[in-house]
């Protein structure tokens, strides 16, 4: 996946939040993460995506 | 709880008897080998249990009926080889309704069909469903017509001390109050456990969050016996129900209060007839509905640190006390009573030393914690504790309309057998099986002839062999010996050699097993399970 790839992904990630309203925000991602993580099928790379994803969040 | 106007024991459909305190006061004070405290559903097996092995014991209930409402319902397999091996099932069999599928939906749509597994080879199905009073009741012609149990209504116990060799109990009844010692004592009374308080022991663990309102109602609805599992239904969006089938058209629902909504309101008649007629309308049942009989409950893991004090055994909930998601209280409550009967018998009567008894806590308690471990997931799925579970759950639940994968979050994983694992009495597994079912687990079924490898099981221990010499070899031992064929069921089931053995113990588990049995080895097994010898 190159920079261009991601740039769509984060768009169209972006536009459907805007489309299910903000209350329904987390919802969404933590469908997306249970899909995706499925698709990984990998439960260690999966946790410590979390792990990362965790990181910084509030600074 | 029941409908103004009706007493506690009025009920639709059941007619509770009523039982006096004893009217022969000759002998009261006599001691007895075992006394249990609590006639209810649990120390009644266990005085069926005793006596089964040949042991009299004097059984204590405090009130003049059975309890009141149909509380327990669902029955495991497990606990229905328990009800036959002390000749008590037939009428079970007659009443109640076996279940093997539930299913769970989401706002109204179906997000998960779950089968519990079940085989011919097995003589009974996974569950059934029958009323707590019922399955009372049947225990209690049992246990009427048995010499060996004597029985006293209206007796309750106010003090238990230790004295010499044993505990001495003084008792209260309508007419006096009085002493009687016992050698044991079993404490099967209940989630408030007297005997429990008067021994200054409390239970610890959890509370979560949930909290349940539990309804039954008679009414002619046209569903098969299914477990349903509604989450955020119209009707209580953001609670959990559970609905199931019981005998003589009695429904129980279970609904779950919204956080903060007041429990004494909650479970006012009007509230109650409220909520449970929004849940009809959302089952789609418009018909008439009588309302039986209600309680409340909120979802808690909690264990005596030890099952033991003393002369005294804590059986049931008197024990532990755990959620009701995983079908697990009324069901490993008559596992405890099966698992201290045979222990307790052997002791009683000589043939076992007493550190045999030091095997029932661990085996008992390991099978509680098993419980905790998975109703605690269940707990966390109907009734998230925090904002993270909150959200996953919820996610899980929305991803399963059109992922059924996400659905199995929601699957209750209700009743493994457990297998004793950390048990002094249990043998370490032979390496050389490639498959079956190893020590400590409970034997599974299998087909024979026309019957069922359980009809074959002794009432003390029992020695599976497919080698005729050594079925020889043990032919003067109290072992009962079933040989069996290698051409059968069974020896698919035991993965089984030609030279193959396993030795199952009186509350069905599996004390040892060997790929290729010799006599010692077997003969040691033996002793260290029945406890002729300390392990």
């Amino acid at each position: 996946m190159n920079t261009d790839d991601i740039e769509a992904v984060y768009d169209h990630l972006a536009k459907s939040l805007d489309t299910v309203g903000v209350e329904n925000h987390p919802v969404l991602l933590a469908k997306l993460a249970l899909l995706l993580a499925r698709d990984v099928g990998d439960v260690e790379l999966v946790f410590s995506r979390i792990d990362e994803a965790k990181a910084n969040i509030g600074r | 709880m029941r409908p103004t106007g009706r007493a506690d024991t009025e009920s639709l459909y059941f007619d509770y008897p009523h039982f006096e305190a004893p009217t022969d006061r000759g002998g009261l004070e006599a001691r007895a080998p075992v006394a249990i405290v609590g006639a209810g559903p649990i120390g009644m097996t266990a005085a069926l249990a005793l006596a089964r092995q040949g042991v009299p014991s004097v059984l204590f209930d405090a009130k003049s009926t059975f309890n009141d409402g149909s509380r327990a319902i669902c029955v495991a397999r497990q606990s229905y080889n328990i009800f036959e091996s002390i000749g008590a099932i037939a009428p079970f069999l007659r009443k109640s309704l076996p279940w093997t599928k539930g299913r769970s939906f989401y706002r109204g749509q179906q997000i998960l069909e779950f089968e519990m597994p079940d085989s011919g080879q097995e003589k009974f199905r996974p569950m059934y469903n029958i009323q707590q009073q019922y399955i009372e009741q049947y225990l209690w012609q049992a246990v009427a017509s048995q010499s060996l149990i004597e029985t006293r209504w209206q007796s309750e116990i106010i003090n238990v001390a230790d004295c010499d060799g044993g505990a001495s109990l003084t008792i209260r009844d309508p007419m006096a109050t009085y002493e009687m010692k016992a050698d044991w004592v079993l404490a099967a009374d209940g989630a408030r456990s007297p005997v429990r308080k008067l021994r200054g022991l409390s239970l610890k663990g959890e509370n979560y969050e949930g909290r349940y309102v539990i309804a039954d109602i008679q009414m002619d609805h046209d569903y098969p016996t299914i477990r349903r599992a509604l989450f955020d239904p119209d009707c209580r969006r953001g609670g959990t129900i559970l609905i199931h089938k019981q005998p003589d058209n009695i429904w129980r629902i279970d609904y779950q209060l919204r956080d903060g909504e007041d429990e004494a309101a909650a479970i006012s008649e009007d509230n109650v007839r409220a909520s449970v007629a929004a849940v009809l309308q959302e089952i789609g049942h418009n018909g008439p509905w009588e309302l039986e009989w209600w309680s409340i409950y909120s979802a808690n893991t909690l264990a005596l640190d030890d099952y033991r004090d003393g002369r005294i055994f804590f059986i049931g909930d008197s024990a532990h006390i755990v959620p009701i998601f995983g079908v697990r209280g009324l069901n490993n409550g008559l596992a405890d009573a099966h698992n201290i009967a045979w222990k307790l018998a052997r002791v009683i009567q000589g043939r076992a030393v007493e550190s045999l008894l030091d095997s029932y806590s661990p085996e008992r308690r390991g099978a509680t914690l098993d419980v905790f471990a998975n109703a605690s997931k269940s707990a966390r799925f109907m009734t998230p504790p925090t904002p993270g579970w909150q959200l996953m759950r919820d996610a899980a639940l929305n991803l399963a309309l059109s992922h059924p994968f996400a659905g199995q979050l929601a699957n209750p994983r209700q009743m493994t057998p457990y297998t004793y694992a950390q048990s002094p009495i249990v043998a370490e597994d032979d390496p050389a099986f490639s498959g079956g079912p190893v020590p400590g687990a409970s034997l599974p079924g299998a087909q024979m002839g026309r019957g069922f490898l359980m009809d074959q099981l002794g009432a003390g221990f029992t020695l599976l062999t497919f080698d005729p010499s050594l079925a020889k070899d043990f032919s003067s031992n109290d072992l009962t010996i079933v040989l069996l064929d290698m051409n059968s069921s069974a020896a698919e089931m035991l993965a089984a050699g030609p030279r193959t053995a396993y030795l199952i113990r009186p509350d069905l588990h599996i004390a040892a097993r060997w790929f290729n049995a010799a006599s010692g080895e077997v003969r040691r097994a033996y002793e260290i399970s029945a406890g002729s010898v300390a392990p």
